[in-house]
């Protein structure tokens, strides 16, 4: 029975360890904020934090992240760095459907942690995982600059 | 705006007003609206109908808005949020005129089948087609001005003074000496007032909300994980299921042996469908787990050996037949016959699919008495007809409970996925949510049809159109969605949309459409419907004339345009701003596509580089816009970016095939979407405008293809008229630092 530490809470849950990430995520903690868009690290709708670092939980064995920190969206607005990049989000109207937003911020903070002031190459570097069908990208850009100048 | 446009006093559109008291205290308006002048082929489909069993038409779609004692202010949506800002639209028009601020309106999603809200409610309501702002633009602020009025009288009568002294302000009515009663304290005096006999309407220039750049309301929960859609719903006791469908289209079920599918933890359910077998399980990766380990036996039937090859080549052959008459003006024949310059050419443009980002899914509960849905629909009343004859209850006893869309671009127009849905769930007693993989999304998608287009025109001795000959052949996607709706001959007006009647000048235009449906695909909506076709096409081969004219392609289509001052404005617009003219370096080059879209007129340039050995980059995409009113500039600009990005990866990327009747494409790493590294930034310009606002989710998407192609002639002396590029051996080179 995995042991997982997300958020900062402990979980024990009774699943099998080759479950993705994703799915113990969704279906049996009930954090939907993470989502599924194609199930092999194509698109980073999935993508959530492990030890800091941005990562794709529909790939992700819930066997291999015993004892790692995870974090997902739904605690973005505990850091400071988090809550900046919401707001940026809202500030520059960069979201039209939303569906591919939770992991657009998940790997942004994880860019502006490590890069706090990413040029458009590190910033292509950082998000080309994300896949947004509703083309948001110009906006993301601006936002991803926005906290990076602030 | 025209002067009759402020002030309503025509005694039908009165009646289209309605105004009561509610059980529970509060003030209820409806509002019906009139037929919308300005529509686009699907949009009247959508909007109307489809398969002429839609209970109602436009006349009786309805809004309701709700005043309660508290002052809250309640719009029920009849429009979904897919992303387009539509509802912080249509919730500022209303806004607007109530005089309340944005965020005292709450926004509820108007279900089909709500006691409380029978009647205009219940009726067929659709998102789509780029209409929502169009069809709500005076209904919304007239009801908003109706409630305005009602609630300063009420608060007059009360105060036993005229109404004329006293002021709407902020969710309040204020009198001369101070005097203050919030709407709440108002309603249940106000709903007992007759209609006001006249309902005058703000002028631009007292706007406040309307076209000021508002932040919409649906965005706070999509930063923050919390909004839900389809996908992230959990009822009580609810279960989780996923489809194999058979692999080729009219197939059907021979067998299954699902032994090791059952075996693994977390599976409870296997359900063979007609088509299909459903894995039903605990959570979603035994539901997928489950499904990979069927054995199944299919009969893939008639289909079977169906290859892109075949599907093609039968558009070909159709080509030669008559088809559908969409225009003969003058006399084509008798024009080019003798002259000197004679350009002929043939356009492709693939089967694309939708691969918006939530995938298809829905939950269901059919009980007893009733079947309970919960999905997010651009189509309700076709969702909830679809579950009635599967789950053979009465349609009045299905409940449609819509939800947000994770993107659609058309995709959640078909109800395909929703029948499916009921399927499983009429063999179980608890509610299921289905979710199809994106293998499945992507193989069993309802496809933007490809068309094979054959142009022929003839050119004056100073290069000007004589005639101008336009073969359209393709699959029809109303033949299926919305028989009635054809013309002679099997004329599809989606079809034909934009290529029947070009902005430019043309004198001798023959256009006619063949209609050749693909066997082993079905066709539907996607983003741009007929005029992305159209205006792919159109302005791609007014394209060549320019350079058979031996003239600037902004230059000579402002001579085809004498009588189109809009579109005039957008071209010279995105030309100045684009630097049009300017010389660029070897391998570089700047293309241009104009044209009247969805009520809108859009310019868009493309500045790209090429290598020798196929390499492309986009430096510069630049966007001028006249939509009319722009309701609120920001959502104009992101939808035409977003817009304009969908249409380029399509352009550059996409095009699903099919080999043995399976359709070959079946995830992001072989249908492959733009990423934030192949995207250039968008410019968009826009025209300060006093026309009814037009549509704009789908504008930017139509004209982004002619504007690539066209500069991809200019960079490099080759014409590509088949889409994507990707076919033709270019890829997209990482943008410089
Ligand atoms: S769902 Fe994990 S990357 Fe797409
Ligand atoms: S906002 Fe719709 S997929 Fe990104």
């Amino acid at each position: 029975m995995p042991t997982l530490t997300i958020n900062g809470d402990t979980h024990q849950v009774d699943v099998p360890e080759d479950m993705p990430l994703l799915w113990v995520l969704r279906d049996v903690l009930g954090m939907t904020g993470t989502k599924y868009g194609c199930g092999i690290a194509q698109c980073g709708a999935c993508t959530v934090h492990l030890d800091g670092n941005a990562v794709r939980s529909c790939v992700l064995p819930v066997g291999g992240v015993e004892g790692k920190r995870i974090e997902t969206i739904e605690a973005m607005e505990n850091s400071e760095l988090g809550r900046s990049v919401q707001s940026a989000w809202l500030e520059h109207e960069v979201v039209q459907c939303g569906y591919c937003q939770s992991g657009q911020i998940m790997s942004a903070v994880a860019l502006l942690s490590k890069t706090p002031q990413p040029d458009d190459k590190e910033i292509d570097l950082g998000m080309s995982g994300n896949l947004c069908r509703c083309c948001t990208y110009t906006r993301i850009r601006g936002a991803i600059k926005s906290v990076a100048k602030a | 705006m025209s002067k009759d446009d402020s002030k309503l006093e025509s005694p039908e559109r009165r009646e289209l007003i309605k105004v009561s008291g509610l059980a529970l205290g509060g003030l209820l308006i409806a509002t019906c609206l009139p037929p919308v002048i300005h529509k686009s082929a699907a949009t009247q489909i959508v909007e109307e109908g489809a398969s002429g069993d839609s209970p109602a038409g436009p006349a009786e779609l309805g809004a309701f808005i709700r005043i309660d004692p508290t002052g809250g202010v309640t719009l029920i949506m009849p429009k979904i949020e897919m992303g387009q800002g539509v509802q912080s639209s249509l919730a500022a028009m209303l806004a607007e005129e109530l005089e309340v601020d944005l965020s005292q309106v709450t926004l509820q999603e108007a279900p089909p089948n709500e006691e409380l809200y029978v009647d205009p409610i219940l009726n067929f309501q659709a998102t789509g087609g780029s209409t929502s702002a169009r069809s709500f633009w005076r209904p919304l602020r007239e009801a908003g001005a109706t409630g305005r009025i009602l609630l300063v009288q009420a608060a007059a009568d009360e105060w036993g003074i005229s109404s004329e002294v006293c002021e709407a302000r902020n969710g309040a009515v204020h009198g001369p000496d101070g005097q203050q009663l919030g709407y709440g304290e108002l309603v249940e005096a106000a709903a007992e007032l007759p209609v006001p006999e006249q309902i005058p309407l703000k002028s631009p220039d007292q706007f406040r909300l309307i076209g000021k750049p508002l932040q919409r309301l649906d965005t706070p929960p999509k930063v923050n994980g919390s909004a839900k859609f389809t996908t992230d719903l959990q009822l009580t006791d609810m279960k989780i299921a996923t489809t194999r469908t058979c692999p080729v289209l009219g197939g059907t079920l021979a067998s299954v042996d699902d032994r090791e599918a059952r075996r693994i933890p977390g599976v409870r359910e296997i359900i063979p469908l007609k088509d299909a077998v459903a894995v039903i399980g605990d959570h979603t990766w035994a539901a997928i787990q489950g499904a990979r380990a069927l054995k199944v036996e299919w009969n893939f039937g008639d289909n079977a050996r169906l290859s892109s090859e075949q599907i093609e080549q039968a558009l070909r052959d159709a080509a030669d037949r008559d088809g559908a008459l969409a225009t003969d003006e003058g006399d084509i024949d008798a024009a080019l016959d003798g002259v000197d310059t004679q350009i002929e050419a043939e356009y492709e443009m693939p089967f694309l699919a939708h691969a918006a980002l939530e995938p298809m899914s829905c939950v269901a509960q059919v009980r007893v008495d009733a079947c309970e849905l919960w999905v997010g629909t651009q189509v309700p009343v076709m969702a909830q007809q679809a579950a009635a004859k599967v789950s053979g209850l009465p349609p009045e006893k299905v409940i449609v409970n819509n939800q947000l869309i994770g993107g659609a671009f058309g995709r959640r127009l078909e109800v395909d996925f929703i029948a499916q849905a009921v399927d499983i769930a009429r063999n179980v007693f608890y509610p299921v949510k289905l979710i199809w993989t994106r293998e499945e999304d992507t193989t069993h998608d309802l496809y933007r049809p490809h068309y094979l287009d054959r142009f022929r025109a003839g050119l004056d001795g100073n290069g000007l159109p004589v005639g101008w000959s336009h073969t359209i052949v393709g699959g029809s996607v109303m033949a299926r969605f919305s028989p009635q709706a054809l013309g002679e001959n099997g004329l599809d007006p989606d079809a034909i949309e934009i290529s029947a009647k070009p902005i430019y000048h043309l004198p001798n235009l023959r256009v006619r459409y063949v209609p050749e449906d693909p066997v082993a695909l079905r066709v539907s909506w996607w983003r741009g419907v007929g005029q992305l076709h159209g205006a792919y096409v159109v302005e791609g081969f007014i394209d060549e004339l320019a350079i058979a004219a031996e003239q600037d392609p902004v230059d000579y289509r402002l001579r085809l345009l004498q009588d189109q001052p809009r579109a005039q404005a957008v071209l010279r617009l995105a030309a100045e701003k684009a630097g049009w003219g300017q010389t660029l370096p070897d391998g570089h080059g700047r293309g241009v596509a104009v044209h009247q879209v969805f009520g809108s007129y859009l310019a868009t340039v493309v500045e790209l580089a090429t290598t020798p050995q196929g390499g492309l980059r986009i430096n510069r995409l630049i966007c001028a816009v006249d939509c009319g009113l722009a309701l609120n500039p920001t959502s104009v600009r992101s939808q035409i970016e977003g817009g304009t990005l969908f249409g380029l990866s399509a352009a550059l990327f996409n095009e699903v095939t099919v080999k043995d009747g399976h359709v070959q494409q079946s995830n992001f790493h072989d249908y492959r979407q733009i990423r934030i590294s192949d995207a250039p930034p968008v410019e968009v310009h826009l025209i300060d405008s006093q026309e009814t606002p037009g549509g704009i989710g789908e504008a930017g998407t139509a004209l982004i293809a002619p504007a690539l192609v066209n500069a991809l002639y200019a960079a490099t002396g080759k014409r590509i008229r088949r889409l994507p590029l990707s076919r033709a051996g270019y890829h997209v080179l990482a943008r410089e630092a």
